[in-house]
């Protein structure tokens, strides 16, 4: 029987590094560095202008405004990787389910599937809150309909991936089982493949995550702790 | 795995030769559509096949991923 432990679509990949613990951690200290670089700045301008002259005071705050407005939006599109894609994001609330089952006929039994794969407790909090938790060798995962959460271990820091499956028309649980099986063959592969989108506090990015997503990076943060 | 959630494309047993021909025969038609063979090893492991195994409780065949 011919088996790899090496994900197939590394081939398409073939300039990307390595992506194992230490490009994380190497990676997770540049976002660090690069957020106090674009804002600390801002923020010395600002409190500057206001402490110097006090009519800057309108310029002075805009400034500031700066300074919070850019990390947010970086952190935005960090927890956008696992935000749900259309048309199942128009239905975040009450009658989701039914909805995502009208636009996609395979989802229950996708959502079958999926259960299939996971644990008792990561298929309950998959239900509640679609993403599906993977315990791996570089951290936690939250894998999406669209991308993955990486809590690193020790709960600090949050990598970001765009990922997917190549066919948009998959049902979401479909998808995410996809992924699913992708990290299990090849997690090391599965990141290098992955686009990193964002690494930075997990507070940063369960702000900007929809509520309803918040209890899995909970979780996955305390279980990376 | 596919739109309709999944199909059943072939079921086997070890002793019948004739249905794993078969599957096998599917199994190729699927890995030509792009399809990529994985085979579940239980909690948190799976194996990537080119080849159906025939010992195998499970074959999934899902698509490639790809950066978003």
């Amino acid at each position: 029987m011919a088996t790899s432990q090496a994900l197939p679509e590394l081939a398409s990949v073939p300039w990307r590094q390595p992506t194992d613990a230490r490009w994380l951690r190497r990676w997770a200290r540049i976002w660090h560095a690069w957020t106090l670089l674009y804002t600390v700045p801002f923020i010395c301008a600002g409190v500057g202008m206001i402490w110097l002259e006090p009519l800057a005071t309108p310029v002075g705050l805009a400034a500031l405004a700066h300074a919070w407005i850019i990390p947010e939006l970086y952190a935005f599109r960090g927890a956008s990787v696992v935000r749900p894609k259309q048309p199942r994001a128009s239905a975040q609330a009450p009658g989701a389910a039914r909805c995502a089952a009208t636009a996609f006929p395979g989802e229950p039994v996708a959502q079958g599937l999926l259960g299939d794969l996971l644990g008792h407790d990561e298929r309950e909090l998959q239900r509640d809150t679609g993403l599906a938790l993977e315990r791996g060798a570089l951290g936690i995962w939250l894998l999406g309909e669209g991308g993955a959460l990486l809590v690193s271990p020790g709960g600090r820091r949050v990598h970001c991936f765009c990922v997917r499956a190549v066919d948009r028309e998959l049902p979401p649980s479909d998808r995410i089982a996809h992924l699913l099986l992708a990290l299990r063959v090849d997690e090391e592969g599965f990141a290098i493949v992955a686009n990193h989108a964002f690494a930075g506090a997990p507070w940063r990015v369960a702000r900007r995550m929809p509520p309803r997503m918040r209890p899995a990076l909970a979780a996955a943060r305390q279980g990376a702790g | 795995m596919d739109r309709t959630g999944h199909t059943t494309l072939a079921e086997w047993t070890t002793e019948d030769d004739a249905a794993f021909a078969a599957a096998v025969r599917e199994f190729g038609e699927q890995q030509e559509l792009g399809y990529i063979g994985t085979v579940p090893d239980g909690p948190g492991r799976a194996t990537h096949v080119r080849q159906l195994p025939r010992d195998a409780d499970t074959v999934i065949l899902r698509r490639p991923i790809a950066g978003g």
